[in-house]
């Protein structure tokens, strides 16, 4: 069968992958980062662009399934998960992918590992939408050789483990277009998608809007859906045919597992999310808005992107006031959704939310009953390798950053001290945006934001326009267009270098080169399945 | 704080300043332990040992050296403190230990000449002496302002530590163009912060709970004796507080005990609790306070400045408060969080419509000056002297605020 040999060809890649690290070729790509052409065994393209690379080929598909094979009542349901994953095959070195929608509440992608882990498998790649700090007893997986590495973001403890360099295998960090985009085109072919349902029927439809563990939008398990070998439903909340709405189809569905609960409520949303109080990010969230405003981006039918970080969530609080003082009205707005764009569409301060994730009780009551609160997915959202993808017709997009340099180049993965830490999340794709903002502190602590050259470049210069920090407001100078529109301003427009030596003054000069080896423990994947940089281990 | 607290007590060669919880940010806890064996072992670590951690070493290394510690044990836990603060820490650490040296500042500003003594005071914005963190963005949020507080906001225990912060903080911090004011402790304890911070020369020293004019001139006196020591000429302005009744009954006196006073400021929560009686939003109670406060400042020619408006949260009644202030003469205001900022300039500046009034009344003045008039009029209304010389007031600060140009 194609899925074994499938796996075994990949055990077999991966253990001379181990043998054979210290031989990885590398080359240099066109930001100057050094990049190796094999990760885990497979080979890989060196970034050439933020629109240099062009696909071929065809779309990966699973193979063809019949009616015939299925049960015609249409109850897919098996007793429990260990049932599920036998009848699936599982089998050493198979891929095993599940979605980040419960967020620090999921129980279920543990579940699976583990149960998997009893099952007596060895050497899984997890193949998480996002993994999370619940999921930290993933590293004793690890140890015990249950899961071989992980390809997906890599927070906090995770992360950590592999910066050290005690993973097996490199670890591959994918926006969420790029998760969509590397599913379709085959460069990570799933055995078998574990999707933890807030509400499922036997037939294997489900939703993420209702039930005890409502999370909202279930998009990021929609690729796993479509792409996987195989697919099994695991669900709190049973209902009898049809779930409605289906964004996960049950015609994609093998199996439907029932437990008695796939997750913690008070950690897969919060009950409120809350506005920043440091004053610093207020005063750096109200720039972003007066930027908005003062470039012209604020107008009829406009759109924008939030996330529900502390600057994002504010800066929506002053850009509302904004149009509700000039009459202005959002045709859409991007989320991240939280009570603060509920509210916009409640108020008729935008037409539409187009939601990717549902941050808060309020969203997730929205996007269940409010017809304009629309559910997206990676596909619609970000894919690069489509026929286009909604991130290029947002007008203005605020994102974070853990560093930022004077060529502004992003960094969201690691920190100064080169340690990994953080996923990639969409903030590449939210990058094709008409005008991309950082909205960053100039420096955290002691720790410089603005710097001479990012720690990891995670997205490129090119594609980044602003920086807006509580220092002033940098303006990439290939907007010329923005720096004309903003040149009577009475916004601190100031050269990016100017900022980057007033912190460097104020932290106590040039900061030392931090110790990093030449060992690579993971690659970061750009949109287009190419590699950006490379994360490289951090000794002890 | 507790355990430098402790650590103090226990022996007369040991001490330890600042802090180090999981959650403390931009500042450290330093421990030095002097023995006789000859020995130094340094302990030191940081959040930002990558970046910065030969730098915080070297800064150590020169402190032990000013301060002649050679033998014992030094343990640093830095969370990511900037370099005005490793100094302050580490020399407060050293004194309590009972080394002694010279002072760990860096005078990298230069010469500041005095600010102007009638410049626009609308907010003072207050910062927490032993809390360097706030300090650091504080100029960014534009107050007219800041007060390095060593008085209610710092513990009875680390005024020590306070002072030094803060005098790092005046050496080093820039503060980009907000007034640099000083609050000191009451007297007697208020003398040993002059002696600390008057020589990093502070624009303007807030004297708290002042009660008559002789406290004022015991203050001036003492500024006098140090800057004659350190061959300094600044003037260093004054604005003492009132915060009791015996105050506000000696309120003219105060505002005239030198010259040096450019404002008496009104302290609200101390003034009810001597009065016995509860303070409320709208302030019906100090009402006589208040007045009687604007009144004397203006009897002599200084600036009042009105109390601050507690509840951060709620910037509406800020706001409102703010206009009631400007309505009974007050010129600014205290500040406790820099949100509170632009709403107070806002209630603090005069209308546009006060504006195009003045200055019509201004022109009018000037034209039938030109022509030797002694009776101004604009339209169909006589004009007086003091009508006047309020409209020119009013043009001069929205100058100074911006307004017009």
């Amino acid at each position: 069968m194609g899925k074994q040999r499938r796996a075994e060809h990949r055990l077999s890649m991966m253990n001379r992958m181990e043998k054979e690290a210290s031989d990885t070729p590398f080359a240099v790509n066109k930001l100057g980062r050094r990049v190796p052409l094999e990760v885990n065994g497979i080979p890989v393209v060196p970034f050439k662009g933020a629109r240099g690379y062009r696909p071929s080929g065809v779309k990966h598909g699973p193979s063809i399934r019949s009616s015939r094979d299925y049960p015609r009542s249409g109850d897919k349901r098996v007793p429990d998960l260990t049932t599920a994953l036998k009848k699936c095959g599982l089998k050493d070195g198979m891929v095993i992918s599940t979605h980040h929608h419960l967020r620090n509440g999921d129980q279920v992608a543990l579940m699976a590992l583990q149960t998997a882990g009893r099952m007596g498998v060895k050497d899984l790649v997890w193949f998480p939408s996002a993994a999370f700090p619940c999921q930290e007893p993933v590293i004793n997986l690890m140890k015990k050789g249950v899961v071989h590495h992980i390809e997906g973001s890599l927070n906090g403890p995770l992360g950590k483990y592999c910066s050290r360099g005690h993973m097996r295998g490199m670890g591959v960090l994918r926006s969420h277009g790029g998760r969509w985009q590397a599913i379709q085109d085959g460069e990570v072919k799933i055995d078998i998608a574990i999707i933890a349902a807030p509400t499922a029927d036997p037939f294997g439809n489900a939703d993420g809007s209702h039930g005890p563990s409502a999370c909202g939008s279930l998009g990021f398990a929609l690729a796993d859906s479509i792409y996987a070998e195989y697919v099994i439903i695991v669900t709190d909340h049973l209902v009898p045919f049809p779930c409605y709405p289906w964004q996960i189809q049950g015609n994609n569905v093998d199996y439907v597992v029932e437990v008695e609960s796939i997750g913690d409520p008070e950690k897969i949303v919060s009950g409120t999310t809350q506005i920043t109080k440091s004053p610093d990010r207020l005063l750096i969230a109200e720039y972003v808005a007066r930027f908005i405003r003062d470039a012209g981006i604020m107008k009829d039918g406009f759109s924008f992107q939030a996330g529900a970080g502390g600057i994002a969530l504010a800066f929506v609080e002053y850009l509302k006031e904004m149009m509700r003082d000039a009459g202005v009205k959002a045709r859409f707005v991007r989320g991240g959704s939280t009570k603060y764009l509920v509210d916009m569409l409640e108020e008729g301060l935008t037409d539409y939310i187009l939601d990717g994730q549902t941050f808060d009780l309020v969203g997730v009551e929205s996007i269940g009953s409010h017809p304009n609160h629309v559910a997206t997915s990676p596909f619609t959202s970000y894919n690069f390798h489509g026929k286009g993808n909604f991130a290029s017709l947002v007008d203005a997009v605020v994102l974070g950053a853990t560093e930022v340099d004077i060529n502004f180049n992003g960094n969201v993965v690691t920190h100064s001290d080169g340690l990994l830490l953080h996923g990639i999340g969409g903030w590449q794709n939210c990058l094709a945006g008409g005008c991309t903002i950082l909205a960053v502190p100039a420096f955290r602590d002691r720790i410089p934001v603005i710097v001479d050259e990012v720690t990891t470049i995670t997205g490129p210069g090119e594609l980044i326009d602003v920086v807006v920090c509580e220092r002033g407001i940098a303006i990439n100078p290939r907007r010329k267009d923005l720096l004309r529109r903003l040149r009577n301003s009475d916004l601190p427009i100031r050269p990016i270098e100017e900022i980057q030596k007033e912190v460097r003054k104020l932290l106590g000069g040039k900061p030392e080169k931090p110790r990093i080896s030449d060992t690579p423990v993971a690659v970061i994947k750009w949109v287009d399945g190419t590699v950006i940089d490379t994360v490289w281990q951090v000794p002890e | 704080m507790g355990k430098s607290i402790l650590d103090r007590s226990s022996s007369a060669r040991q001490g330890s300043a600042g802090r180090a919880d999981a959650n403390t940010r931009a500042d450290l806890l330093v421990s030095v332990y002097g023995d006789d064996s000859g020995e130094l072992i340094q302990d030191i670590q940081s959040k930002v040992e990558a970046l910065y951690g030969h730098s915080i070493r070297k800064t150590v290394a020169n402190a032990l050296a000013e301060f002649n510690f050679t033998s014992g044990r030094v343990e640093v836990n830095d969370r990511g403190a900037l370099p005005f603060v490793i100094r302050a820490r580490l020399e407060t650490a050293l004194r309590r230990a009972g080394f002694k040296g010279d002072g760990l500042v860096r005078r990298i500003r230069g010469k500041r000449p005095s600010t102007k003594r009638d410049r626009l005071r609308r907010s003072r914005l207050y910062l927490p002496g032993n809390e360097p963190k706030f300090m650091i963005n504080a100029g960014l949020h534009r107050p007219d302002a800041i007060i390095l507080d060593l008085e209610d906001s710092v513990h009875p225990l680390e005024k020590d530590a306070a002072r030094l912060v803060v005098r790092n903080a005046l050496a080093e911090v820039d503060f980009m163009g907000a007034e640099r004011m000083v609050r000191i402790n009451q007297l007697p304890l208020g003398f040993e912060d002059l002696d600390v911070i008057v020589p990093e020369s502070p624009d303007l020293i807030l004297l708290p709970k002042i009660e008559s004019a002789s406290e004022v001139k015991q203050v001036h006196r003492r500024i006098a004796k140090i800057q004659k020591a350190a061959e300094q000429e600044k003037t260093i302005w004054l604005m003492p507080i009132l915060e009791s009744a015996l105050g506000i009954e000696n309120a003219f006196g105060i505002a005239s005990a030198t010259e040096t006073v450019v404002a008496l400021a009104m302290g609200l929560e101390d003034y009810t609790a001597d009065l016995g009686v509860r303070k409320t939003l709208e302030g019906q109670e100090s009402l006589y306070a208040r007045m009687r406060l604007v009144n004397a400042a203006r009897a002599a020619g200084v600036q009042a400045n009105d109390s601050v408006f507690s509840d951060v949260g709620d910037i509406a009644g800020l706001s409102a408060s703010a206009h009631r202030s400007r309505g009974m003469g007050f010129e600014g205001m205290g500040c406790i969080h820099p949100r509170q900022i632009e709403p107070i300039h806002e209630a603090f500046a005069p209308t546009s419509n006060e504006i195009e009034r003045a200055r019509k009344i201004c022109d009018a003045f000037e034209k039938a000056e030109s022509k030797g008039l002694s009776v101004v009029s604009l339209g169909s209304r006589m004009i007086d002297p003091p009508v006047v010389l309020r409209a020119r007031q009013l043009v001069e600060n929205a100058r100074k605020a911006g307004l017009i140009h």
